[in-house]
């Protein structure tokens, strides 16, 4: 029955608590998508902060590969590209390319030599105004299989639990494969002598729709010369910089994008895991860094090289990583643009 | 701006609801995103770029069409108070619905993220690349989302006090079908 709209109501519970009900589970749904009721929930914010060295994070920087120096120049394109991916970047020709060589530490302020894993973030830009970002580094493989087993290294590298590394190495046995890379191969004196790796497996879609699962590195046309660390410590803390600056000055340098496709049955998921060296490589095209340029005045400062950013023809695979690491440079890129004041070039200039 | 109408037209009620599943789909999809690193984060960031323009659309349409039919009257017995209520109301979730994508939008731009609707479709970049506004468009978008989803929490619990304890027509306006006889 209706009552007139006008006449005074008789206050009635029912209805009422029926409206809180709502409001309530509408509310509680809305906390557990946020995770606010998992505390279990591996977050962005749990990841990147468990990338911060004891001393808190170097504020206003990236919170990994915090050093690093900016490039431009070009990806010149050979067409070979065209035959796995439709990407407009494989297309024969020059496309603009903005870059950063760093290195993998949280430390901002970290001496070059004592930093084992050099990196490469690379933006190439077509007219059409697609762009491919990746971010890569110079190990042949990633020191765990999962996003959430490298939370739980960072976990335990900062632990004061004298047993939390083994305890973490017998959970993820195949960190000393990494291990083993990181003890026996050769450093260098240049980042230009640095091969890249993708690490990463990416989808390569062609004009059919037909995919390919793909790793890439970008191999250096400089010959890498070993050099021992012990050699390297007794150099400048930034010799990396210097180094990259004044050979680049003297002439560009240049890579070669080299993809990698795997077979049927290849471990495409575990970037913990390398692909047996027979699988077929396309040369695709050539990197060449012609200018560098210091990061707080450099195009790539406020860059998030997001390895998910990528040109049609180009899709992430059943790879976890890419979406863990998109997430957490997000997270990484709202704090240290908000924290830009804190960047040092800010206030003294270039970076000495 | 209102009409002798006792509902508002079907195209209006059908935009209000579509929108509504569009919204809160979008608010929910936002808050988990930021939550999560497996690969659901990339799904759901693939959403919620296109769905946001998508809402920026349907709301400027919607705003022509609250123009050209306008809304039916509140009753002429509504409290000030809630009459109040109900018109800011309607004022700060147009704001939202308009204002939100065009931050995300702007946020992206500031960051030099290209606004990657699907495959190779893509926006224009809307600002310059500057740590500066991408600090506070991202605040802002942050921020009004909870804004949003608490406005929209207060829009649901008055228009079931509206039903269920002033029964005063005013959902009759909006319901998808008629649930009760028009008031004369």
């Amino acid at each position: 029955m209706d009552q007139s709209p006008a006449s005074p109501k008789s206050f009635r519970l029912g209805p009422l608590l029926f409206i809180a009900a709502v409001l309530g589970i509408a509310a509680i749904a809305f906390a557990y998508t946020a995770g606010w009721l998992s505390p279990h929930r591996l977050t962005p914010k749990k990841l990147v902060a468990a990338l911060a060295p004891p001393g808190g994070p170097a504020l206003g920087h990236r919170r990994n590969h915090a050093k690093g120096i900016c490039f431009t120049g070009t990806f010149e394109a050979n067409g070979a590209g065209s035959s796995l991916s439709k990407a407009p970047v494989f297309v024969p020709g020059q496309y603009p390319v903005v870059g950063r060589f760093n290195l993998a530490t949280a430390n901002a302020d970290a001496a070059d030599a004592m930093v084992r894993v050099r990196g490469i973030g690379v933006s190439i830009k077509t007219p059409d105004g697609q762009e491919w970002r990746m971010a890569m580094i110079d190990a042949p493989i990633f020191p765990v299989s999962t996003p959430q087993a490298f939370y739980e290294l960072l976990t335990a590298s900062g632990s004061k639990d004298p047993d939390a590394m083994k305890k973490f190495i017998g959970a993820h046995p195949g960190f000393l494969s990494f291990v083993g890379w990181a003890k026996s191969a050769p450093w260098t004196a240049s980042y230009a002598e640095e091969r890249y790796n993708s690490l990463n497996s990416f989808l390569f879609v062609d004009g059919s729709g037909a995919t390919q699962t793909v790793r890439w590195s970008l191999v250096p046309a400089a010959q890498p010369v070993p050099i021992s660390p012990e050699e390297l410590a007794k150099r400048g803390p930034d010799f990396l910089e210097q180094e990259i600056t004044r050979r680049v000055a003297a002439g560009p340098q240049r890579w070669n994008l080299v993809v990698t496709v795997a077979n049927p049955g290849d471990p495409t998921a575990d970037p913990n895991k390398a692909w047996p060296s027979d699988r077929r490589t396309v040369d695709v095209g050539t990197l060449t860094v012609q200018q560098i340029e210091q990061e707080p005045t450099g195009p790539c400062l406020n860059i998030n090289f997001d390895p998910t950013v990528l040109p049609s023809g180009i899709t992430t695979s059943d790879d976890p990583f890419p979406a863990a690491r998109s997430a957490a440079y997000s997270r990484s890129y709202n704090s240290r643009t908000a924290e830009a004041s804190y960047y040092p070039g800010k206030e003294t200039g270039a970076k000495q | 701006m209102t009409t002798s109408r006792k509902r508002f037209t079907a195209p209006q009620r059908l935009l209000h609801w579509l929108m509504a599943i569009c919204i809160l789909t979008m608010l929910f999809i936002g808050v988990g995103m930021v939550s999560t690193v497996t690969p659901k984060y990339l799904t759901l960031v693939q959403i919620h770029k296109p769905l946001g323009i998508a809402i920026l659309v349907l709301a400027l349409i919607r705003l022509t069409l609250r123009f050209v039919y306008k809304a039916p009257a509140l009753p002429p017995d509504l409290p000030e108070p809630i009459r109040l209520g109900a018109e800011l109301s309607q004022y700060l979730l147009y704001a939202l619905m308009i204002g939100m994508p065009l931050i995300g939008w702007g946020m992206l731009s500031a960051a030099s993220y290209p606004v990657v609707l699907f495959g190779s479709v893509h926006l224009p970049s809307i600002l310059p690349l500057s740590p500066t506004l991408h600090t506070w468009l991202w605040r802002a978008h942050h921020y009004l989302a909870f804004a949003f989803f608490v406005t929209i929490l207060m829009h649901v619990g008055a228009i079931l006090f509206h039903k269920l304890i002033r029964n005063d027509g005013i959902f009759e306006t909006m319901a998808p079908v008629l649930t009760r006889n028009q008031p004369k």
